[in-house]
């Protein structure tokens, strides 16, 4: 029933409850290259729609992860400082970045469902 | 001209060949009425024998430390390099490469920095170190601002011991960078209470040992007061023999260590190229500024080394580098590491006894002197005098009698009313002699 | 069009055997281990005797546990160095045409000089009377950098060329807050193909970056800036030559707009080599230009550093040039040290950026080329400089695309990805190609405005022989890419004391030091 929601920037939002997963697209990834280090927010941190949320890094380009929403970060994935690889092997799985607690779900009507999310991929390549 | 390969037949035939009829029609960009019609207004070319002879004549208008009784560090030292040094740096396979941007053919500056790093955290006592800055005084700048991006708060207090021209580094960066910084004065006995003055917006403390007046100090009650709010301690030094005898500043809990590696390989230049020593914590690793070198191995599994956590750099960060630093000094860091081995534990340890024994025995000699005071209850090879009269005019009437007495605390600190007080550093290139000549011409001028 | 990904990092697949030998030596390549793992802790390459008894005054502050380096005695450490020093490739070993680097020939009398006594050895703080003919050769260099950039004033103690750009960006800082515009001037101007260092130098120091975006021909175009101007632009950061290889030809009107709206203009310097005595940056309406001693006038690069990076100062900037101030007086040359001093003389010094006067070893060596090469021998080394480059383009461009059209470049050639398309030959395939035959690879990546950059800067050092050979080198590499011939290029480099190296694995887990396979006992406490 999980819902998952898409931004421009190549993150998605996988919607659990009033929370939401965080991470970054199979799409991205690749691009990136090796993920070689996340750096995560701390939890308890209060992020805006579009914020600097993490920065992901791979060995020549370090880029900007945005909240898909505004929200309060309650858990980060610990597991990616040893194994920053798992954002290349599995993304949307194990290699999630962070989940925040949604402050207002209507922003998630701006964002992509999986289907225009493809479409938008579409016309990248 | 002999650095030019080209005959004018060549430079002729490679026009043509791009399809050109004269060299200007190369600058066809410039702006046509800036282009300048013929040379500048400068002398034409001159042979070897002629440049010798104009830069032979502007050294010879200087006085080198090895010719005179020489007793002047106060942020840069006179030691012996040993021949080897010069001659491994100036190998063309060191000299005139590049940043080692392609591993694969530059496996020997790299594997030489991943030495220098291992090095310079040992002698530290930290658990990492960066492939070298401009200068000590430089470093510390770099540190105040890491100190910053950790703790997130932008108040530095510097020690009242710190080189003046390191505190006025770091204070030019930050009223640049507009951060805070609180500046103790002057504190020639050691004796400032900065622990009073750390609070919850203190981003860290800068304390140098030995301090620019000479004094060894001990940094532990710092450490903790620092961490007790939350707040770093950069540790700073210039003399980096200190660390064959000294407890290191990685032992009293410092999470920053810079220092002035000039004193381990380096000449002593005019104040420059020197080598600049980073070290830290590993937690702060990616906070740290300038070049990395890491191990990894090639595509045969064979071990190698490369430029790693590049993304901190501005080549990479732009305007989020953690610095803007992009040559470091490398070949000084060779001179470095070269000396440094040739020294291993044993010869560093005993060179920093030998420049201890020096300085206690000089300043012996001259607390004998009347109207001379040391100040100094600890040193290592450096320590403040106060004398009578003002100490720059005893160096200017030391120095027409050939001596080089050391640096007086008003050239470092003018208007601070230290005007009296001289720093002398005394390492091992000062003989039985060189202090006897100077006590004899102490007594003479004082 | 822009590359915003960074180069690729993949090791490439094993391809080829490491010659089986027994201590896995290969004939003159040596292995050499890390110092530490031949090194012994007793072991010192120094003769020091003991020091007569004494008693410390060390304040208890005696080191309690050993240091634990290992050392090498003198015959050890020659061959440990020499060794090492085998596996670098170097400006005396072959050509190393890195685009925006400025690899040229480093004359060795330059070095002979430096290490004149009366140069190398002196301390920055001994009494100024017994240095004269140092600061005698620092006002000297001075005065040719002025005559050469049409700049009135120079800042000498810049430590490297990123360290001059901040020292001027300072300046231009400290002009601004003069002038009581700090609060409302705090947006730095600065091109996307620009080093990267131009907007880390401006973030340091509290500006905002807001970016020129890159027209097709490769150029600032002025009306892309005066949209940008404003009253809260403080300055333009501008490399010229830029870093396309390309003179900026709107740049005096960039200069006139600048000014006119109240702002700075920095010329990052950097390729001041490919127009020293054909234009001079003054003439063009610069305010501050760094200027980098060990690419323009052939300091060595030492594999990074050290470095020099003298700022040239306009009228309007001069005065907040950083301590020390070098004078002359009626005794000679002194330097003015202090601010207060400095106040007294109607300077304003924006503070200091290094402990004492600058490079001096770089000064000497720099000082020496310029004598050597005078005012003809710099303008033919500048216009060589332009010719070897336009002579590689010329040599390559059928094969070859160039992301501006086919027209003459300054001291560098640029080339583009697009001809390797469908080749499945990546620019950092056809550069680790470029090892294998000898060559150091160009520039690549860079200028991160053009997808897949190759900078070829060969420099006025290469004779003819050189250029032919390398422009047959690479006509040769760039057909066989063109024919499918892909393991040439993937599998390389295979001639290297190295093959591609993990760069992935150096990042994730980073090792930085070497540690002690055992705890050695001098080191357990």
């Amino acid at each position: 029933m999980a819902d998952t929601r898409y931004t421009k920037d190549h993150e998605y939002i996988r919607i659990e409850g009033d929370t939401g997963i965080v991470g970054i697209t199979s799409y991205a990834q690749e691009q990136l290259g090796d993920v070689v280090f996340v750096e995560l927010p701390s939890v308890g941190k209060k992020v805006d729609q579009g914020a600097e949320a993490a920065v992901v890094e791979s060995v020549k380009a370090a880029s900007e992860i945005y909240a898909p929403v505004a929200g309060e970060v309650v858990a980060v994935n610990d597991a990616l400082e040893s194994a920053p690889g798992t954002v290349n092997e599995d993304p949307t799985g194990s290699g999630w970045f962070m989940k925040i607690r949604i402050a207002d779900s209507s922003q998630l009507n701006g964002l992509m469902s999986e289907a225009d999310y493809k479409a938008y991929l579409d016309t990248l390549s | 001209m002999r650095y030019l390969p080209h005959s004018d037949t060549e430079r002729a035939d490679m026009l043509a060949a791009i399809g050109v009829g004269a060299i200007d029609d190369l600058f066809t960009g410039v702006p046509a009425d800036k282009m300048l019609k013929g040379p500048v207004n400068l002398p034409r070319r001159k042979s070897e024998l002629e440049v010798a002879r104009i830069l032979g004549s502007l050294a010879a208008k200087n006085v080198p430390a090895s010719t005179v009784p020489f007793f002047v560090g106060a942020g840069a030292y006179k030691h012996h390099v040993p021949a080897t040094v010069d001659h491994l740096i100036q190998r063309s396979e060191f000299l005139t490469s590049y940043t080692p941007y392609q591993p694969e053919i530059a496996q020997g500056t790299l594997q030489y920095l991943f030495e220098f790093q291992t090095q310079v955290a040992t002698l530290t006592g930290m658990d990492v170190a960066n492939a070298s800055m401009y200068d000590g005084s430089t470093a510390c700048g770099e540190a105040v601002l890491m100190a910053h991006r950790v703790t997130k708060r932008n108040k530095a207090i510097l020690s009242g011991g710190l080189h003046p021209h390191y505190a006025e580094v770091v204070e030019t960066l930050s009223y640049m960078a507009n951060d805070r910084v609180m500046r103790l004065p002057a504190d020639v006995k050691a004796a400032e209470d900065i622990i009073a003055l750390i609070d919850n917006e203190t981003s860290c403390v800068v304390v140098q040992t030995p301090d620019v007046f000479g004094n060894l100090r001990n940094l532990r009650a710092i450490a903790d007061a620092c961490h007790a709010k939350g707040a770093l301690l950069i540790a700073v030094f210039t003399e980096a023999v200190s660390l064959g005898l000294v407890t290191p500043p990685g032992a009293m809990g410092a999470d920053i260590v810079v220092g002035e590696g000039q004193s381990i390989g380096n000449a002593l230049n005019f104040g420059g190229p020197y080598v600049g020593l980073f070290a830290t914590k590993s937690q702060y690793v990616r906070q740290m500024p300038g070049r990395l070198c890491g191990e990894t191995v090639d595509a045969e599994g064979r071990r190698g080394f490369v430029l790693t956590l590049s993304t901190r750099e501005q080549h990479i960060r732009r305007d989020k580098a953690t610095s803007n630093i992009c040559t470091n000094s490398g070949l000084c860091s060779l001179a470095f590491t070269a000396h440094m081995t040739l020294l291993g534990s044993e010869g560093l340890a005993r060179l920093a006894r030998i420049n201890h024994a020096h300085a206690v025995k000089l300043a012996d000699m001259l607390a004998n002197v009347k109207g001379v005071e040391v100040l100094n209850q600890s040193f290592f090879n450096e320590f403040t005098l106060k004398l009578g009269k003002p100490a720059a005019s005893v160096v200017e009437a030391l120095a027409a009698k050939k001596i080089l007495a050391g640096v007086p605390v008003s050239r470092l600190l003018p208007g601070a009313g230290l005007d009296d007080l001289l720093i002398l550093a005394s390492t091992e290139v000062n003989t039985d002699e060189d202090r006897a000549i100077l006590v004899a011409a102490l007594k003479e001028v004082l | 069009m822009l590359n915003r990904q960074g180069r690729p990092s993949q090791a490439g697949e094993s391809g080829m055997n490491s010659a089986k030998t027994f201590t896995g030596n290969r004939a003159l390549e040596q292995v050499e281990p890390l110092l530490f793992e031949i090194g012994r802790l007793e072991t010192t390459g120094v003769d020091l005797d003991e020091p007569q008894a004494f008693t410390p005054r060390l304040g208890g502050l005696e080191r309690q546990d050993g240091i634990g380096l290992p050392g090498l005695s003198e015959p050890e450490t020659m061959r440990h160095f020499v060794r090492l020093s085998q596996k670098n490739y170097a400006i005396d070993t072959g050509i190393f045409p890195l685009g925006s680097c400025t690899m040229k020939h480093n004359p060795r009398l330059n070095e002979a000089m430096a290490r004149l006594p009366g140069f190398a050895d002196i301390h920055p703080l001994q009494p100024q009377s017994t240095v004269q003919g140092a600061l005698d050769l620092i006002a000297q260099l001075k005065e040719w950098l002025k005559e050469l950039t049409g700049m009135p004033d120079v800042d000498m103690t810049p430590k490297a060329g990123a360290h001059g750009e901040l020292s001027g960006m300072m300046a231009i800082k400290a002009a601004i807050i003069a002038k009581g515009e700090a609060a409302t001037r705090t947006v730095v101007l600065v091109p996307e193909s620009a080093h990267g260092t131009n907007p880390a130098t401006a973030a340091l120091i509290g500006f905002t970056v807001k970016p020129v975006p890159a027209r097709e021909n490769g150029l600032v175009h002025i009306d892309d800036v005066k949209a940008l101007l404003g009253p809260d632009i403080a300055a333009i950061m501008l490399t010229n030559p830029n870093t396309c290889g390309l003179f900026e030809k709107d740049i005096v009107a960039i200069a006139d707009a600048v000014h006119e709206a109240g702002a700075f203009f920095y010329c990052d310097g950097a390729n001041f080599n490919a127009i020293v005595g054909k234009v001079r940056p003054g003439d063009l309406g610069v305010d501050a230009m760094h200027i980098n001693l060990h690419k323009t006038f052939s300091t060595p690069h030492g594999g990074g550093g050290p470095g020099a990076g003298p700022v040239v100062l306009s009228a309007r900037l001069a005065a907040f040039a950083p301590l020390p101030l070098l004078e002359k007086n009626g005794n000679g040359f002194a330097l003015c040290e202090s601010e207060k001093t400095a106040e007294a003389r109607g300077a304003h010094p924006y503070g200091r950026i290094t402990a004492f006067q600058g490079q001096m070893g770089m000064f000497v060596r720099a000082f020496s080329y310029m004598l050597s090469h005078g005012a003809d021998g710099m303008r033919q080394a500048s216009e060589d400089a332009v010719l070897n480059a336009n002579y590689i383009r010329a040599g390559l461009r059928d094969l070859m695309s160039q992301p501006f059209g086919d027209k003459p470049c300054m001291h560098e050639a640029l080339f583009d990805d697009q001809w390797l398309k469908e080749t499945g030959v990546t620019t950092l395939d056809f550069a680790k190609a470029m090892i294998d035959e000898g060559f150091h690879p160009m520039t690549m990546y860079f200028p991160l405005v053009v997808h897949g950059a190759m900078l070829i800067e060969p420099t006025e050092s290469e004779s003819k022989a050189s250029l032919d050979l390398f422009v047959a080198a690479l006509r040769d590499l760039a057909m066989a890419a063109k024919a499918g011939d892909t393991e040439r290029f993937t599998q390389a480099p295979r001639l290297a004391p190295r093959r591609r190296l993990d760069e992935t694995l150096a990042a994730r887990k980073p090792v930085l030091k070497w540690v002690p396979p055992v705890p050695l006992s001098e080191a357990a406490e």
